[in-house]
């Protein structure tokens, strides 16, 4: 190669690490932590302060007697938490919503594989299985009864048919929403059948699978709660919602009301420490996370 | 050298072997998708080993189609195409990049379904990416690298799979004019070091004659080779070049007078 052609490469390699420097930009500093965490902590105390003070107007302008005031709800849960009965109830029933959700996922994901792929078996099932999406749980609760009895088994049959179909149908979505260049590419690269579903389909499809055990796991809790507080027996652990129809029995309010709470308190905590996090690291990877995060 | 030498073979004159036999052969093909109308019609081509052929047509000529029949992604209704010894690779206009992987580990998911030793891998995709000139883009992902990086990144991809046959189908078209050009250089430098042979596909004329060693021009609905350009324009190329252009303004003629084929009269009129 003459002086010159060098020359001219040289230059080449210089504008090419020109135009890489200037297309990608610096990096945005991101805000430090503590400014982080204020500004994403601070709407969601404002709210909660505005439903307390909404709350409170209304017990005291409207009906005494039948809508306990926050002061009274947060006696009724400290005294509980203080007899140890809510940890207890809390720990029982997500151990119960956790095992049973993770079965469902271990049974609804090869189904969804399945559905994705073959075509004649989707469609002969997927009505089905959105169908079942739609019935409420609950209805399996005195069939579960009939065939378990009051025990844990009915608890997670009706777990299993309440979270089972939402897996399903979240990871034949998230296969459908696999961009269908990537199995080309995949093809190109010389994948077919397993491997190509093991190194392309099911990292491409991740993000609507996630989506879908999020909602499975939505599906579970409720399930569950709405089983507690029909099945319940002396030999069965009391979860939450055994607690709740405790103090409904016991006509204590507060006391139902602070059940409430609970069970909402803990949709929330698996939600904010185990899905949103989860979603957030596999969407920030794919650069798929909006600035408002 | 005058514009004049470079121009005008018919298409069937050139065979594009020296004793040694195509990378490409193409004989006879015809395409029609399901009972809709014919796609490609009768298209017969040779790439020779190491050749740079450009593939040029306006919307609707098959020029994807014939593409990924070569790939072996589709199969033609008739006739045959053959690659030789080689499974090709193939280039799209988008990038795709898997998204949950690093620029890096792209490459060595190419390399691993080919299945090269797994300590060979990184050095391979180091080597690589050095070749496309991204040697410190290894960890970064997909959508931190700019348009023109990952298309790079795809390159390199494709030469990881170690095929002697390239097939690229308009990979620069979603790109700005001087990231193109910068990459028109960089695909240049890179075809003489490997050797490979490409089949390049463009609805850009200039393009086509800046890249290529040949430029075959394709009809139409349906498809079909309408004639052939040899490009003996030395390089480094410039786009820009007087030469480029007149051979351009050659085949733009007949583009052109290709597209008009199709003109309905009431449209003409209106």
């Amino acid at each position: 190669m003459s002086a010159p052609a060098i020359e001219t490469d040289r230059g080449g390699a210089q504008l090419e690490a020109g135009l890489d420097a200037l297309e990608t930009g610096p990096v945005e500093a991101r805000p430090s932590w503590w400014r982080r965490t204020l500004s994403s902590a601070l709407p969601p105390a404002f709210a909660l302060l505005s439903i307390l003070l909404v709350w409170q107007v209304v017990e005291v302008t409207a009906r005494p007697d039948t809508l306990p005031g926050p002061q009274e709800v947060w006696a009724s849960l400290s005294g509980q938490w203080q007899a140890g009965r809510i940890q207890h109830a809390v720990l029982t029933s997500l151990e119960r919503g956790v095992l049973g959700f993770l079965l469902s996922a271990v049974i609804a994901t090869p189904i969804g594989l399945l559905l994705a792929r073959i075509t004649l078996l989707r469609r002969a099932f997927r009505p089905l299985i959105s169908g079942l999406q739609s019935l409420p749980s609950v209805a399996w609760v005195p069939a579960a009864i009939l065939w378990f009895q009051l025990n844990e088994s009915a608890l997670y049959f009706v777990i299993l048919m309440g979270a089972i179909p939402s897996i399903v149908n979240g990871t034949i979505s998230g296969l459908d929403q696999v961009p269908p260049i990537y199995q080309r590419v995949g093809h190109v690269l010389g994948a077919r059948g397993l491997t190509l579903a093991r190194y392309v389909l099911l990292p491409a499809a991740l993000p609507g699978y996630l989506g879908g055990l999020k909602q499975g796991w939505a599906f579970s809790w409720r399930s569950l709660m709405a089983a507690e507080l029909i099945v319940s027996s002396g030999d069965l652990g009391t979860g939450l919602g055994q607690l709740l129809d405790q103090s409904r029995t016991l006509g204590d309010l507060p006391g139902v009301v602070a059940g409430i709470i609970s069970i909402l308190l803990v949709g929330i905590a698996v939600e904010l420490f185990v899905f949103a996090p989860a979603e957030r690291h596999v969407l920030k990877r794919r650069g798929l996370l909006g600035a408002h995060h | 050298m005058t514009v004049l030498d470079t121009m005008l073979r018919r298409s069937s004159s050139l065979t594009g072997t020296d004793g040694v036999g195509p990378a490409v052969a193409v004989r006879g093909v015809s395409k029609r998708f399901g009972k809709g109308p014919i796609v490609l019609d009768d298209v017969s081509l040779d790439v020779a080993p190491g050749e740079f052929l450009c593939l040029l047509g306006a919307s609707g000529c098959g020029k994807s189609t014939l593409l990924n029949l070569i790939a072996g992604l589709d199969k033609p209704t008739a006739g045959e195409v053959s690659t030789p010894g080689h499974r090709p690779s193939l280039m799209f206009q988008e990038p795709a990049l898997f998204p949950w992987l690093t620029a890096g580990q792209n490459i060595e998911l190419a390399l691993r379904l080919r299945n090269v030793a797994k300590k060979e891998r990184r050095d391979e995709a180091q080597r690589l990416l050095s070749l496309v000139r991204l040697e410190g883009a290894g960890d970064k992902r997909p959508h931190e690298l700019s348009g023109g990086m990952r298309q790079r990144v795809a390159l390199a991809r494709a030469l990881a799979q170690d095929s002697k046959v390239l097939l690229m189908d308009e990979p620069f078209a979603a790109l700005d004019a001087i990231t193109r050009d910068v990459l028109h250089d960089e695909l240049t430098r890179i075809w003489e070091e490997v050797g490979a042979t490409v089949v390049f596909v463009t609805h850009n004329v200039r393009e086509a004659v800046r890249l290529g060693q040949r430029v075959v021009l394709l009809s139409s609905r349906p498809g079909r080779v309408v004639q052939e350009f040899t490009v003996d324009i030395l390089h480094p190329r410039r786009i820009e070049s007087p030469e480029v252009a007149a051979l351009s303004v050659t085949i733009t003629e007949h583009l052109r007078t290709e597209i008009r084929r199709h003109a309905q009269p009431s449209m003409v009129l209106a």
